[in-house]
């Protein structure tokens, strides 16, 4: 590999391995911000639900345990797919990482829609519903906590908003890696974007492992 | 150094484990362990195993570099520091009696004076 400069080795590295520890620590560095900014959310979260805590368990009970649970369910088999493509990637099977990062799409895009679903349920709860859980103007329910709550679902729609957001960039990541992938760009010689890209999908995932018992399963029992 | 190349079979062990774990966080969610904070202990010790599930074999920290593990760890005591001094403050405000008035009111008490917190910011 020394003798010869192979066109996936960027210029300013000496070798292959030095290009994929790099690669490795920047993204981790990357992820670190990210549970800090993340970090926030959850930190607003807990103080929150310290001074409310009728509030948010009210606010949980309005949420839609199953589509919340079938999400967890894709979004780790996600996971699973996104892990399987990068293996793939790295003993060399170029046909294999394509279809395992379509598969984390197609799986990425499920969670996706089913969230849209559950967002639709809050936007246009039908007619004869007695509450409107939109934070704002329109905010309605008849409970003596109905302005606490109002903040729960603040917190619930910025929370799983700004993960949906990072799933929206991953899918984006995702489509650009599997265009290249089916080019074979990706083998067992350098595989550092799929390495790369699957440690923020897995991030993301885990960032849900924490939101759905926060909000979807508080004050259940 | 080269990560060594893991068997299917282990990621697929994993997924079992995640998905038998949320099972469980959602079915011990509507068991009442009689206080509200062992249902959060225990619905976060899962989550935590979950966490470290995903970390240590689909993120491959197990067959890392060890600085890695050092920059993971990193950001758990970014939080505990970030967390653990915030509540210090707010859940120890109504502990002081005398500054009792200031304290912002914690959900036991009847609707909240807005004004009160805000009105506190330039005093330190």
């Amino acid at each position: 590999m020394s003798d010869s400069r192979p066109s996936y080795l960027a210029h300013h590295f000496d070798h292959l391995e030095q290009q994929k520890q790099s690669a490795t620590l920047g993204i981790w560095l990357f992820l670190i911000t990210e549970v800090m900014f993340f970090g926030g959310l959850f930190l607003g979260y807990i103080v929150y639900r310290g001074l409310y805590p009728e509030a948010w368990h009210l606010g949980s009970g309005k949420l839609d345990i199953a589509l919340g649970a079938t999400n967890t369910v894709v979004l780790i088999f996600s996971s699973l797919t996104m892990a399987l493509a990068v293996r793939s990637a790295q003993v060399g099977n170029r046909k294999g990482c394509a279809h395992y990062l379509l598969a984390t799409i197609i799986l990425g895009s499920m969670f996706l829609g089913i969230k849209a679903i559950e967002y639709s349920h809050k936007f246009f709860p039908g007619p004869d519903s007695h509450y409107f859980l939109i934070p704002g103007k329109n905010f309605s329910l008849a409970s003596p906590y109905a302005d606490q709550v109002q903040i729960f679902f603040s917190f619930y729609f910025t929370m799983t908003g700004m993960h949906a957001i990072h799933m929206i960039i991953g899918i984006g990541i995702l489509i650009w890696l599997y265009v290249k992938a089916l080019k074979g760009s990706y083998h067992e010689h350098y595989y550092n974007p799929v390495e790369v890209t699957g440690l923020y999908w897995h991030f993301v995932d885990i960032v849900w492992i924490f939101l759905f018992p926060l909000l979807y399963l508080i004050g259940r029992h | 150094m080269d990560h060594p190349v893991v068997p299917v079979k282990t990621y697929l062990t994993i997924f079992g484990a995640l998905m038998v774990l949320t099972a469980l966080t959602v079915w011990v969610a509507f068991i009442d362990f009689g206080h509200g904070l062992l249902n959060d202990t225990v619905a976060m010790s899962i989550a935590v195993l979950k966490a470290l599930l995903v970390l240590v074999i689909f993120m491959h920290l197990k067959y890392s570099a060890k600085i890695l593990w050092l920059i993971a760890g990193s950001s758990v005591i970014w939080m505990i520091i970030m967390i653990g001094l915030t509540l210090t403050d707010y859940r120890s405000r109504e502990w002081i009696e005398s500054q009792a008035h200031r304290a912002i009111p914690w959900a036991s008490n009847p609707p909240i004076e807005q004004a009160a917190p805000a009105a506190d910011d330039g005093h330190h």
